[in-house]
């Protein structure tokens, strides 16, 4: 998985199956545990983003094949996250990375895509009981949509139970403390990070 | 005067360093073969895929500064306010790399074809900026054809979004430049479709009159920062310019 070859990630996740080790310890030992050191070794710069992503097809490849023993239970995972580019912005690409990222860390990542309205965020987390909404804005016109779902949230009485986490080009911690978001992920491995965090506070 | 220009992909192919650079790989770190190869394919999808084209129109300052104060959301104190007023010549312009990128880049990302997707955004973003930058060389040699620009003189660039100009800048200069002709359309959110397109408007005028200070509050928060080399550029030309003369 470490060197993005996923047909070989294919043949030991067949072998595994196979060899009748159980679906879960596949995926958490390995498919999860590969990701979590393809994200220790990015974190610590010694390979880059195209490297994680090439890894992250190939745990795809994995996830495929183990898909049909969930069917009943559905997929593990560490948690749902909805996540969506808010209202007015269609850049996604960061959006992207962060869930192709939350997804090789175990998360069930529900991804509402680019121009989302606050109101779809907050239905969507309700309906599928998800703890966590993260945000992309990646314009500084549409980053007041973020205090819109905060503030959504809590005239729901929300807070607290959904967690919200922002991020974006013109996004900053310091923009996160003031309209009241839970975290903010600088980077796509920071936002795995918090997101973890989140959930064991949950 | 005003042109709608057709360029070639080989004009804007990003370079390998750029590219890298954009997907957070270190100028001095060898990539993977795998990344080697990642690079090729997405260089093949990147000429399979761009359609770049642009197009320029003249302006007034008078008519400029209509389209400048937008809807009154700029900053205050912006370099472009300062600059335009001193300009010999305004071009607005507009140009993309075309909406077929875009999709494919979504496809990608949905057939968890991640790297590809990723690093195809990359070249489309770099790809954008190239295309301006065609159009700005060709209205170069354009003026210095018709000997309205001399090498003293030189030719920058600003977008709404960007140096305290508000994005709704964009609807004026939407209504005036109409870079609809050549398929690029404005959204509510004053965001273009195709997404990779750059606007705005091209200033030429003496090379000193670019030149400023990045100390406005909006500074703070850039992070590109790219208005330095280009200053640093135009005047790293008129001091070559101005020694040939002195010899």
């Amino acid at each position: 998985m470490q060197k993005g070859d996923d047909k070989n990630v294919s043949t030991f996740t067949r072998q595994a199956i196979e060899e009748k080790i159980p679906p879960k310890e596949i995926l958490e030992s390995g498919l999860i545990g590969g990701m979590n050191v393809v994200g220790e070794k990015f974190k610590a710069h010694e390979i880059f983003l195209p490297d994680v992503l090439l890894a992250a097809k190939a745990m795809s490849a994995g996830m495929s094949l183990l898909e049909p023993f969930f069917i009943k239970g559905g997929m593990p995972t560490m948690g749902k996250v909805v996540i969506g580019t808010v209202q007015g912005d269609l850049h996604d690409i960061g959006k992207n990375l962060v869930s192709v990222m939350l997804t090789g860390a175990g998360f069930e990542v529900i991804d509402l895509g680019t121009n989302v309205p606050p109101e779809r965020f907050i239905e969507i987390a309700k309906k599928e009981n998800a703890p966590v909404i993260g945000m992309s804005a990646l314009l500084t016109t549409t980053m007041p949509v973020m205090r819109s779902v905060v503030e959504l949230l809590k005239q729901e009485g929300l807070s607290g139970r959904i967690k919200i986490i922002i991020g974006g080009a013109p996004v900053s911690e310091e923009f996160a403390q003031q309209i009241g978001a839970d975290a903010y992920g600088y980077d796509s491995t920071n936002a795995v990070e918090s997101v973890k965090k989140l959930i064991e506070k949950a | 005067m005003r042109e709608i220009i057709q360029i070639s992909i080989e004009d804007v192919k990003p370079a390998r360093d750029d590219v890298l650079k954009a997907q957070g790989v270190p100028f001095d770190n060898e990539p993977s073969e795998k990344v080697q190869t990642l690079l090729k394919r997405t260089m093949d999808l990147f000429i399979e895929f761009s359609q770049p084209v642009g197009m320029f129109s003249e302006i007034s300052i008078p008519e400029f500064e209509i389209i400048y104060r937008g809807e009154g959301l700029n900053e205050k104190n912006t370099p472009l306010d300062e600059i335009y007023r001193k300009a010999d010549g305004l071009f607005l312009f507009a140009v993309t790399i075309g909406q077929n990128v875009s999709e494919k880049i979504a496809g990608l990302f949905k057939t968890n074809e991640f790297a590809l997707g990723s690093m195809l955004d990359s070249f489309a973003s770099l790809g954008a900026d190239k295309v301006a930058d065609s159009v700005e060389i060709h209205l170069f040699n354009l003026l210095s054809k018709k000997g309205k620009i001399s090498p003293s003189k030189g030719i920058s660039r600003y977008s709404p979004g960007y140096c305290g100009w508000h994005m709704s800048g964009q609807r004026r200069l939407f209504e005036f430049l109409h870079p609809e002709e050549i398929g690029i359309s404005l959204l509510d959110s004053f965001l273009m479709k195709p997404l990779k397109s750059v606007s705005g408007v091209m200033v030429v005028g003496g090379k000193q009159i670019f030149d400023f200070e990045d100390s406005y509050p909006f500074c703070r928060q850039c992070e590109t920062r790219t208005c330095r080399d280009r200053i640093e550029t135009l005047l790293r030309e008129s001091r070559t310019n101005n020694k040939k003369g002195a010899v």
